[in-house]
Formats: structure tokens, C-alpha cells, sequence
């Protein structure tokens, strides 16, 4: 099942569980999607739960809001990230702070979702990562799916959530395929907000990542493994926020090194959060080394496709780092 | 402005006329509704046949159009509370006339009050309603099941809809009673029980937030619209212009209430836009229109009650322009003295006052004198002083609401920092003492 077939079955699951979601966006209904992930909904809901919008983010994001806070579930589509930044002040002044500024009577019940990080050749302004932005923000959960459980699981969870949830995809992941359980297919499938998952046991060093880059990280893993017989645990974090603190410190209890990979800029980063994890819990007296981070380049990323290439984290490099921080050069 | 064309002038050089349908009747009262001004479905004219905009047809004449005749602004008293066309008026009873005027009275006390009650350090904040009395009208125009986005000078709204003077106080003075426990500045009021969100201090996220409620009213069929108060300075936002253009496009049931007050903190209407007022920019955006006298309460109630019923049967969003002037600072973290002459401000007062025209209405109806004034101030003052002394002496709320409704469910790191300061609380005592707190720290 590829992950952009799971975000669209985690729609039209919940669509058809609870009359009140509704799907939001530029391009989401006669388009099917910008990235096809909302294909066929529009002809199966009609065009009151599927809804195209005029060109401004801060009015369908505005008005998804509104309409969370009137007894709807809206899920509000971003065509990538990037372009939330012109609603913004909906998502983080409006939506994460309406229960609280309310004295807890009004909730808002909202999916903003869409691709964030880097795609291929689109240059800065289209290339950012998200997840450090909205994960710095009480009122809001965070989750950032890798592959296609996480995408069914995690999406799902969203929409049932009663509080605003950031769902951020990344759009090269769209069109890659994972085997899938059976208990995924079903439509009862959902996975818990704040849960980290581990996708590859290890004992010697422990390498945190989440979306795309955890491609990278078990590229990595096995490569250290048939190479240097280095055995490495590898998170997935899959929830920014909440973030799942006791499954990081469990598994540097285990392995006493600990890596993080992301497409993120560096400087107050998700890796630069779970450095302070390390520090603050006891976690930091079972470190044998400093953590490491591995992140993107602290520049916009560059248009050109070697640059682009060189801007960001890839499987040599954490291989690299990895075998660093075990004070094993090559 | 010689340079503007008028619309007369416009339609006789292009050969227009207003299409009669194009109107629409307040209390038996045709007027126009610019937006739906047609142009001639004349034969000779060519159609254009782009897809932008459909009834256009090519002319041969080059012409920069600037403006039309500026929108006329609608009253139904004048500023001595003389009905001018009885058929305008707004046929109201006793009881119901006289409350909207007791609400005024009471928010102008009101607002002496708590003003004072900043100035002298009691509360930290405060936003008075001076001159502007006159917007009770509105909520008078509406059902009470209408919800209602505020930006933050609409207290009047909820005063009419039975906010108590002891919510005010208590959300005033943050204390363990404040409906929104403590947690924003003072005239943040909300009440989900009255249809009221919660006021949000960003400028203008209500007015698209406000188009989202009303698709969700739509949506569930209820004959109800949203309400959504801004003053002109919003509307220079982003916010209002995707909010106008979205409730259009999904035809919301929402009327747009502009509180054109003269100012933004300083900054006068001429230098906040160039257009004329805010009411020209809903015809841009296909929206049907009207322009209000803000000082005259029935001609607010009037038209609120016909743009709701717009909202309400046709789905058509409105956009209500009042006019009025800020007679207050606008808030008491403003001196207008800076920026405006005092003597001015001075001439509004005595010139032309919301309270001032609806009471002679009142009078001239014998509703209303000079003992039954004196009576209810005297009365309502003793009220509102009695709540808030009330309010002062109340604790504050507890400090576990310090933790709750971040999310519906406190997350793990919210337990692990409420764990925290009750550690730290039952280690210094004396650094942190809560005896001024509900629960005194117990329910930590």
C-alpha cells in the first residue's frame, strides 16, 4: 500500500465514520488533490464535505477554524506546508489556544494537514520543514508519518482527535509503496498520538528520526550492520508533539549513544529538542558520548540539484556520524 | 474628488441602467443593492466572452474608473431622535425599546467604572464603548441563537443577550468565577451559553473564523447566521478581505458588522484606506451592502434585522458599514489627547450621542423621563458597584487551571510539569504563597 493510498483510505474512512468531517483546500475536490491524495472523495461525498477554495490560506484556514468551533471536524489541507505560513496566526494564535483562552468550553477539533519538508528540485521557498515550527506550540499535537501505517494510523487519529492536530506528510513518501498488516486494513486501525515506534532493534547506538529520513536511517542501519557489524536501534518518532520521552530514554539506556536524523534546520530543531531530552532526564548518565545531530544545512535550500543533494541528510552521512560517535573511524 | 464619476453620471456615458430588481426593502423602504447593479442586457452590446467576468461587454471608449457616487449612509432618526420617514420606523414596544436603552446606559456606567478601576491600578486593563452605544441595536436585530464573533468592543452585544454584571466583573478581575479562568485580558469576555466566542486578540482571525461558523450553520440547516463585529483598522487585514471573498464563493450565512469608529488606536480612516469606507469593498466582493448611521440605534436595528434575514433565507453573506466615532481612548493603554484635539471629541459628545438621540426618541413616545432616568442610573450604578466589590474580594482560580485545557487530556509533559510545581510548592511554602488561590495549591 503506498502512503499516498493510506492517507486516502484514513479519509474516506473517517468520512464515512462521522458525518461532520469535512475536507478543505486548494485544488482537494474537482482536482482530486494537488498530490491526488483526496482522489475519488469528491464524487463519492459531493461537494458539501469535499471543498474547493479560492487562493487564500488564511481564509479556508479561517474558516476551517470557525467551522471547528461550531461543532464541525474540518481537516484542513495545505497543498505543502510552505504555504500555511499565510495562515499561520489561525494555527497557532486561534486553534491551539481557543480551549484553553475559553476556560475549556470551546474545543477545536481540527486536522491541518499537507506535504512539509523538502520535495525535489523546488527550491527554498518550497522546501522546509515544518515540524519544529508547530512542535514548539502548546495546544497542538504534532505527528509526522513515515510510511504507510503511520500514515493510515496516525491521519486517523487525527480527524478523531478533539484537539487541533498538525498531520505533517512529506510528498516523496506519497508514491512509495509498504507492506501493511492486516489489523492496518481495518477501518478501526488508528495509532496513539505521542507514541514513538521502534522499526529496527539495536544495542549499539540508538539513531531518532521521523518521516522521511527514516528511510535513510535504516539504509544506515544496515549498512553499519553488514559493514562494521554495528547494531543499531532506530525510532521513529512518528508524534513531534507530544513527544514520546520515555521511548527515547529507554533505548539510550540500552545502547548509551544516541543520534538524530532530520530534514529540519538545525538551530532549534526536533534534534536539538531531543539533545535537551538527553540532558534533562536520566538519560544523560547513560550517554557513553555526546549526541549527535544530523540536519539539513543551515541555509535556504538551494535550487540546483547538486547543491540540493548535498543540502540535506542521506544515508552516508548518518552512516558517517554513526560510527563517529562510537569512536570508530573508518 | 471631482475626478469620481458618479453612478448617474457612469450610467448615462455608458449607457447603464439599475436593473429594478436590484432592490430591496427595509420596513416597506426600497434600496439599492449595489452589488447586484446589472448592466443593460442590451443587444448591440458585445459580450465579452472571457470566463472572468461574464457580464462584461467591450466598449470602445478608453476609462479609468475611480469611483462611483460615494454609498449613502442610512438613518431613521435624526440627531434629536426625530423619526424622518415614519415609515422607518422601527415599530418596537415599550418594554423593548426601553431595554436596548437601559443595556446603553448601563455599558456607558459600566465603563466609567472599570475605566476608573484601571486607572487606579485595580484591574490592568480596559476598552470602553463611548459614542459607539448605539451597535446594542444590532444585537437587538438578531435572534439570541445567532452566534457572535467580537473583536473586543462589543460587551453591549452580550450585555443585551444577559451577560450579568457579575460575569463582567469576575472576567474583569480574573478571579475563581471568571468563566474563562483567569486566563486572558481583561473585556476578553466569552459565553458559550450566549452564542458569544471567545474575543481573540489578534485583529481580524475572527471575520474568516466567523465565515466557517456560518458554513457549519448552513450545514446543519439551523435558520440561524454568525455575527462578526470589526473596526475599520481590521479591515485593512488580510484576514477580512479572504473572509469577504470566502463567504461569498460558499455563500455563508454571515453578516459582517463594521464598526467604523474614525480611528485605529491613531490612526484616522483617511490614512488607514483611500476608498470610499469600508461598504465599498463588500460590492467588490459580490457581497450585498449597506452603509449605516452608527450613532442611530434604529437604523442599526433595522438593517441588521434585514441583512440577517438575507444570511438567513437567501445564504447571501452582508456587510453592514457603521459609522460612528470613538469617543473613548481606545484603550487604557491610549491617550487620544496625542492624536486628536480634546475639543473635538468634546463636540461629538454634546453634538451627536447615541444615548442622548435614543432618548429623546424614548421621550417623545412618553417612555421615558427625567425621574426614571435618574432612578435607573442611580439604581444600575449601585448594581454594578455591588459587583464589583464583589468580584474584587473573590480568589483567584486554582493554579492547577494553569495545566488544564491546554489539550481535553493533560499530555505527559503537562502532568510532569504540574508534578514539578506541586514539588516545589511543598518544598517553599513561603516563596509561594496561595491562600489568595482557589484550593490554596491542594488540587495540584
Amino acid at each position: 500500500m503506498t502512503v499516498r493510498e493510506a492517507l486516502n483510505v484514513a479519509l474516506e474512512e473517517e468520512f464515512i465514520r462521522d458525518e461532520r468531517v469535512f475536507l478543505i483546500g486548494e485544488e482537494v475536490a474537482q482536482y482530486n488533490g494537488a498530490y491526488k491524495v483526496s482522489k475519488g472523495l469528491l464524487d463519492k461525498f459531493g461537494s458539501k464535505r469535499v471543498i474547493d477554495t479560492p487562493i487564500t490560506e488564511a481564509g479556508f484556514a479561517g474558516l476551517a477554524v470557525g467551522a471547528a468551533l461550531s461543532g464541525l471536524r474540518p481537516i484542513c489541507e495545505f497543498m505543502t506546508f510552505n504555504f500555511s505560513m499565510q495562515a499561520i496566526d489561525h494555527v497557532v494564535n486561534s486553534a491551539a489556544k481557543i480551549l484553553y483562552m475559553s476556560g475549556g468550553t470551546i474545543p477545536c477539533p481540527i486536522v491541518f494537514r499537507g506535504p512539509n519538508g523538502a520535495a525535489a528540485g523546488v527550491a527554498a521557498q518550497h522546501s522546509q520543514d515544518y515540524s519544529a515550527w508547530y512542535g514548539a506550540i502548546p495546544g497542538l499535537k504534532v505527528v509526522s508519518p513515515w510510511d504507510s501505517e503511520d500514515a493510515k494510523g496516525l491521519l486517523k487519529a487525527a480527524i478523531r482527535d478533539p484537539n487541533p492536530v498538525v498531520v505533517l506528510e512529506n510528498e516523496l513518501q506519497y508514491g512509495l509503496s509498504f507492506p501493511v498488516s492486516q489489523e492496518v486494513l481495518s477501518k478501526d486501525f488508528v495509532l496513539p498520538i505521542g507514541k514513538a515506534k521502534i522499526v529496527r532493534e539495536g544495542k549499539d547506538v540508538t539513531i531518532i528520526s521521523h518521516s522521511r529520513s527514516v528511510n535513510f536511517c535504516l539504509e544506515a542501519a544496515e549498512k553499519l550492520h553488514s559493514e562494521e557489524g554495528i547494531s543499531s536501534e532506530v525510532i521513529n518518532l512518528r508524534s513531534i508533539r507530544p513527544l514520546d520521552v520515555d521511548a527515547i530514554v529507554n533505548s539510550v539506556k540500552k545502547t548509551n549513544h544516541l543520534v538524530t536524523v532530520e530534514a529540519g534546520f538545525p538551530q532549534f530543531g526536533v534534534g536539538s529538542e531531543i539533545c535537551a531530552i538527553a540532558m534533562e532526564t536520566e538519560a544523560f548518565d547513560y550517554l557513553d558520548a555526546p549526541v549527535e545531530r544530523v540536519t539539513c544545512a543551515d541555509i535556504p535550500t538551494p535550487y540546483a540539484e547538486n547543491l540540493e543533494k548535498l543540502s540535506s541528510p542521506n544515508t552516508d552521512i548518518i552512516s558517517k556520524v554513526v560510527k563517529r560517535t562510537l569512536y570508530k573511524k573508518r | 474628488m471631482n475626478s469620481n464619476i458618479s453612478l448617474k453620471a457612469a450610467a448615462s456615458l455608458l449607457n447603464l441602467r439599475v436593473n429594478q430588481t436590484s432592490f430591496f426593502l427595509i420596513n416597506g423602504r426600497r434600496f439599492i443593492s449595489t452589488s447586484r447593479i446589472l448592466y443593460q442586457k442590451d443587444k448591440i452590446k458585445e459580450r465579452v466572452p472571457f470566463p472572468g467576468a461574464t457580464e462584461s461587454y467591450f466598449t470602445d471608449k478608453m476609462q479609468f474608473i475611480h469611483n462611483v457616487e460615494p454609498i449613502p449612509t442610512y438613518r431613521v432618526m435624526d440627531r434629536h431622535g426625530r423619526v424622518i420617514d415614519s415609515s422607518q420606523d422601527p415599530q418596537v414596544t415599550e418594554s423593548f425599546a426601553v431595554k436596548i436603552y437601559k443595556d446603553m446606559v448601563t455599558l456607558n456606567i459600566l465603563d466609567l467604572i472599570l475605566y476608573d478601576a484601571q486607572r487606579q491600578g485595580r484591574i490592568s486593563f480596559y476598552m470602553t464603548n463611548y459614542g459607539e452605544e448605539a451597535y446594542v441595536g444590532s444585537a437587538a436585530g438578531l435572534d439570541s441563537e445567532d452566534m457572535i464573533f467580537g473583536q473586543y468592543r462589543e460587551a453591549g452585544v452580550l450585555l443585551y443577550r444577559g451577560f450579568t454584571l457579575d460575569e463582567i466583573m469576575n472576567q474583569c478581575y480574573s478571579n475563581e468565577k471568571d468563566l474563562g479562568k483567569g486566563r486572558q485580558m481583561p473585556v476578553h469576555y466569552g459565553s458559550k451559553k450566549l452564542n458569544f466566542q471567545t474575543i481573540s486578540s489578534p485583529l481580524a482571525t475572527q471575520i474568516p473564523q466567523a465565515s466557517g461558523a456560518a458554513y457549519a450553520l448552513k450545514r446543519s440547516g439551523k435558520k440561524n447566521c454568525v455575527m462578526c463585529y470589526f473596526g475599520e483598522g481590521a479591515a485593512s487585514e488580510g484576514d477580512f478581505h479572504a473572509a469577504l471573498n470566502i463567504a461569498a464563493t460558499m455563500r455563508c450565512p454571515v453578516v459582517f458588522f463594521c464598526r467604523n469608529n474614525g480611528f485605529a488606536i491613531s490612526t484616522p480612516s483617511l490614512e488607514q484606506y483611500k476608498g470610499d469606507g469600508i461598504a465599498s469593498r463588500g460590492i467588490g466582493y459580490g457581497i450585498d451592502t449597506i452603509r449605516v448611521d452608527g450613532n442611530d440605534v434604529w437604523a442599526i436595528y433595522n438593517v441588521t434585522k434585514e441583512a440577517r434575514k438575507l444570511a438567513v433565507e437567501e445564504h447571501r453573506p452582508v456587510l453592514i458599514e457603521s459609522l460612528t466615532y470613538r469617543i473613548g481612548h481606545h484603550s487604557t493603554s491610549d491617550d487620544s489627547s496625542a492624536y486628536r484635539p480634546s475639543k473635538e471629541v468634546e463636540e461629538w459628545k454634546r453634538l451627536d450621542n447615541p444615548l442622548v438621540r435614543l432618548r429623546k426618541w424614548l421621550e417623545n413616545h412618553n417612555w421615558w423621563n427625567e425621574n426614571l432616568e435618574l432612578e435607573f442610573r442611580t439604581s444600575i450604578r449601585k448594581e454594578i458597584l455591588n459587583a464589583f466589590s464583589k468580584a474584587e474580594k473573590l480568589n483567584k482560580p486554582s493554579i492547577t487551571e494553569l495545566f488544564n485545557d491546554v489539550y481535553d487530556r493533560p499530555t505527559p509533559n503537562i502532568i510532569a510539569q504540574r508534578q514539578k510545581l506541586k514539588r516545589l510548592i511543598e518544598k517553599y511554602p513561603n516563596n509561594y504563597p496561595l491562600k489568595n488561590f482557589k484550593n490554596e495549591g491542594k488540587d495540584l
